[in-house]
């Protein structure tokens, strides 16, 4: 009998275990805070556990605590694997969040899929949501969205010459794959391809190259620092022809990388930056500013596109678990799909069994850098 | 003791030890790192043999990896082709590029050699990162079927692990064959003094290349198994970074020593999850365990082990003696 | 036409001047002391990264880039007093692992200490670019090569005039020679650490206004680096400075005029071929194999 006692305990501890695990709902997060993507990683980290926090307070999910496991990635695709099967195997979400980048969520989507576990992808290629996968979704623009909403602002310019500077990375890939398809299908010509390593720091080669080709307009796809070191260079070496960025650098980072070089750069954005000038009317608008509020008074600094995409990831997830009553994963993804109109920061979401993305190029807009702030280019 | 344990004896109880860890162990979820484990172990191994054994330094043995693993993947996933020619294409390319690379690199010595290869590893490198239509370029290449075998899929993690296991166990037993063959004497005779060597008439140049293939055979092997069991393989897995971790683990195994080799890559492999719990200071912590180790275990874990070994049979020794 | 190809060079001189002198701090770690110092990249970092602190702290840019390369170089010195001298007798390759070790903790700390975001000095003096016969120079880029000039001329000197560089120099023919004679050793080897250290720091500070800089620029300065010192016959400092500039330049044209997706491939290329015909460097004396 004293023996007996002695498992008391730990049947208390593993009943608790049971009552703890009733009153939860684990989400999982798998993205990449520190290497290479961190830019992107870290602003994201701090708005989901921010909201995370915002969404417990005002009483959790369905009346149960909401838990978001996080796992860093470093930007390396085994390490999100392993994430991957931790989420799936030891925490046993019920849905799940990332990765950062094209790469790693191409590489873990799979494992979700397989598991019927609803991921929502905060990376940007295309290749993620189409063809839709019934369990994967992503909340990141398309790069074809962005660079349509080029081509419109190059087309009412009469700009027919397009030359393209892209990373070699996941990004600019993706951007340079949609850049040469849409320039070629909307009648205009590619004057010329050029390259940039994602840690290069002197694109003046590239530059130069450029200004000695007849061309109408420059367009450049990536992420800080190398759009900031190119618009650097464009303006040593005297290259006058506009140029557009892609939505990559819409931060404030950019701006202050750049520094004067910035000024009069063009690009497709989400409403975040230019969430001040917005009519009064648009369904975002007062998400946009409490969140860049909210994001400043906890953490400083700027807020950024990518700290969005963890907001939409999150917030969309817990949207999904509210309409559905429920916090199966089946359920879960049921709903996510039949999401509409819902406002979120990087657009108002409508998703359907073929579009897991819900965005379309009116969530851009198009932006101009004016005395180092973003001003909105009439259409 | 160590002595008394037959030598062909402990390849066949490291695999039976392998083979029973999934069944130990607490969560599934560690059938996956030590799957990883296992593959890094198998390059690793190739590398000793190079590094440790003929002392021929190569910072691109990611790249072999990477041929590995992208010639099998494109080739059973675009074209279709059966896994098991798959494997076999990517081995043999892997041993091709081996050979066309060797030649000319191996007339280096010490900081050129690994200049050279450090440069042929970027370029590889480069070469997947750009080649877009082929190899889908930086964001990776997908939908790489798991690994089928005479009718067999591996489709369970655990069935996985058996086989990476497995084939670590055989590429122990042969690395163990080879290092008490002829051709190990030449290769350490060639790691003690090439000139020597010479003069002793061992065919050092055609040694050397020997091995330097072996070993992108070995790092080949591992990269199909890798492809096939992620599904998903991108460039940035192979480039200089994973090169020079794998240099780390053949010294902080312990060079010279077949076993030293597999613990250095399940150490280092492992060592990050560990870590975990430290959050941000994970990486600094990573750091000092590598000049720790290499201030108090110069001899790697292998070394570490043997001295350790060697204080307790003494202990044990001293203890008999008063007795 | 000729704009574009001297705009080539000069843009390949700059980048050229950053791979040179991590290069020459290679160089002068492995004459004294033996090691490949793959943390060198990381002194670079160290550089750039304590200068905009500093700056960004309130204090002017001269002090700011003396305080951080005087910074940088306690910091050499700190790496080989506690990474390197306890493992002194350890094998080649145990040290370059040992450095691989510190360079992993000096990134970690600088991300710990200053964030992951990538951070900008203003130029040392106007930010106008100066038109050379239809090409375009940043004032900044002059700043990188007369600085660069200036270093090679001082160590030059040091090497040849001071007492200090004349042991540091016998070290490098034969260390246990110049022990024998009364040099210490271990002094020599702390001294090279906190040249090369200053070195770095120095191409780290004057770069960052046009290059920027992050926690993590020092991987791919390490490569680069060693790239260069080895193109330039491991063992000569103005061999390893030459052979960095020649690596920007064969980098920037490549991008010019051939491929710039391939403009990496194409300069490590040459380099492989230049090894294959050369096998110790452009520059590099013929040693005799010691049996």
């Amino acid at each position: 009998m004293r023996r007996a006692i002695l498992f008391l305990p730990l049947v208390l501890v593993f009943l608790a275990g049971r009552a703890l695990a009733g009153d939860t709902i684990k989400i999982g997060a798998v993205l990449s805070v520190t290497g290479p993507a961190s830019f992107l990683g870290e602003p994201e980290k701090n708005t989901i556990s921010m909201l995370q926090e915002a969404i417990n307070a005002r009483g959790g999910l369905l009346g149960k605590k909401l838990e978001v496991v996080f796992y860093d990635d470093e930007t390396d695709v085994n390490k999100a694997v392993l994430a991957a099967e931790k989420l799936l195997k030891r925490d046993e979400v019920v849905a799940a969040m990332g990765g950062t980048t094209s790469g790693n969520t191409l590489a873990i989507m799979g494992k979700f899929a397989a598991a019927g576990i609803p991921l929502v992808s905060l990376a940007s290629a295309e290749k993620i949501t189409s063809p839709a996968d019934p369990f994967v979704f992503k909340v990141a623009p398309s790069d074809r969205h962005a660079v349509q909403k080029i081509l419109d602002h190059a087309r009412a310019k009469g700009y027919k010459k397009l030359a393209i500077v892209t990373v070699s990375d996941g990004f600019g890939q993706a951007g340079r794959e949609a850049l040469k398809e849409l320039i070629a299908a909307g009648g205009f010509e590619l004057a010329a391809d050029e390259v940039y390593g994602p840690k290069d720091t002197d694109m003046t080669a590239q530059l130069t190259k450029i200004k000695e080709l007849p061309h109408d307009a420059v367009i450049c796809w990536g992420t800080n620092p190398g759009p900031a070191v190119i618009a650097r260079n464009r303006v040593q070496i005297g290259l006058t022809t506009p140029m557009y960025m892609s939505h990559g650098v819409a931060s404030k980072k950019f701006i202050e990388l750049a520094g004067e070089a910035a000024e009069g750069l063009l690009l497709p954005a989400g409403q975040l930056i230019v969430a001040g000038q917005l009519p009064d009317g648009q369904p975002q608008k007062k998400l946009l500013l409490d969140y860049t509020r909210q994001y400043q008074e906890k953490f400083g600094g700027q807020v950024s596109t990518f700290g969005g995409h963890g907001y939409d990831s999150l917030s969309l997830i817990a949207r999904a678990i509210e309409t559905a009553g429920s916090d199966k994963p089946q359920a879960i993804r049921d709903a996510l799909e039949k999401i509409t109109a819902y406002p979120g920061v990087g657009g108002v979401f409508t998703m359907s069994p073929a579009d897991h993305n819900g965005l379309s190029a009116r969530d851009f807009v198009m932006v101009a850098i004016e005395k180092g702030d973003w001003k909105i280019v009439a259409e | 003791m160590r002595r008394a344990l037959p030598g062909a004896l402990s390849p066949v109880l490291f695999f039976a030890a392998a083979m029973a860890a999934p069944f130990v162990l607490s969560n599934q979820y560690y059938v996956s790192v030590m799957t990883l484990c296992a593959i890094n172990a198998l390059i690793v191994l190739g590398l000793n043999l190079l590094l440790g054994f003929a002392g021929q330094i190569s910072l691109g043995h990611a790249a072999f990896f990477g041929i590995g693993a992208y010639a099998s993947a494109i080739l059973t996933t675009t074209y279709a082709w059966p896994i098991w020619a798959g494997m076999l294409a990517g081995v043999c390319l892997a041993a091709a590029v081996a050979w066309l690379i060797g030649v000319p690199a191996l007339k280096l010595h010490g900081h050129y050699l690994a200049m050279a290869t450090l440069g042929f590893g970027v370029i590889v490198q480069i070469a997947l990162n750009e080649t877009t239509w082929l190899t889908g370029g930086p964001s990776g290449f997908v939908g790489v079927p798991r690994l089928t075998l005479f009718g067999y899929t591996f489709a369970s993690d655990r069935s996985y692990y058996f086989l990476c296991a497995g084939t670590l166990a055989l590429a122990v037993a042969l690395s163990r064959n080879l290092i008490a063959s002829r051709t190990g004497r030449a290769l350490r005779a060639i790691h003690t003094s090439e000139g020597a060597a010479t003069a002793m008439g061992v065919h050092t140049s055609r040694y050397k290349l020997f091995v330097f293939i072996l070993s992108a055979v070995y790092a080949a092997v591992a990269g199909v198994l890798y492809a096939h069991y992620l599904g998903f393989v991108a460039p940035a897995s192979f480039g200089f970074h994973f090169s020079v971790q794998l240099i780390t683990m053949v010294v902080l195994g312990g060079m010279a020593s077949i076993w030293g080799a597999v613990a250095g890559a399940a150490f280092l492999t492992s060592l990050p999850e560990f870590l975990r719990a430290l959050e941000n200071i994970d990486i600094l912590v990573y750091g000092l365990v590598l000049v720790l180790c290499m201030i108090y275990l110069p001899g790697g874990l292998a070394g570490g082990a043997a001295k350790l070994a060697k204080i307790l049979s003494n202990r044990i020794a001293g203890h008999a003696g008063r007795a | 036409m000729f704009g574009g190809l001297l705009q080539y060079v000069i843009s390949g001189l700059t980048v050229g001047s950053a791979y040179g002198l991590t290069a020459l701090g290679f160089t002068m770690i492995f004459n004294t002391t033996g090691v490949i110092n793959f943390a060198q990249g990381e002194f670079v970092m160290l550089g750039g990264m304590m200068s905009v602190m500093l700056h960004q702290a309130g204090l002017n840019l001269p002090a700011a880039v003396i305080l951080a390369v005087a910074a940088a170089t306690a910091v050499g010195a700190a790496v080989e007093r506690l990474a390197i001298r306890p493992v002194r007798r350890a094998t080649a390759i145990n040290l370059v692992i040992v450095t691989i070790g510190v360079s992993i903790c000096l990134r970690g700390l600088a991300m710990l200490a200053w964030g992951k975001d990538t951070l900008r000095l203003p130029n040392f003096s106007g930010a106008a670019p100066l038109p050379v016969f239809g090409a375009s120079l940043m004032p900044q880029s002059l700043w990188v090569l007369g600085v660069t000039l200036l270093i090679l001329l001082g160590l030059r000197l040091f090497f040849s005039r001071s007492i200090h560089g004349k042991g540091m120099l016998a070290c490098a023919y034969q260390r246990k020679a110049a022990y024998l004679v009364g040099i210490s050793v271990e002094r020599m080897a702390m001294l090279s650490f906190a040249l090369s250290a200053a070195t770095g720091a120095v191409g780290g500070a004057i770069l960052a206004p046009l290059t920027m800089t992050s926690y993590d620029v020092g991987v791919m300065l390490g490569l680069k680096g060693f790239a260069a010192a080895v193109l330039g016959g491991l063992g000569n400092p103005f061999g390893a400075a030459a052979g960095g500039l020649i690596l920007g330049v064969l980098e920037s044209l490549g991008a010019g005029y051939v491929s710039s997706a391939y403009k990496d491939a194409l300069a490590f290329i040459i380099l492989l071929v230049l090894l294959f015909v050369k096998p110790s460097g452009l520059f590099g004396r013929k040693s005799a194999e010691r049996v």
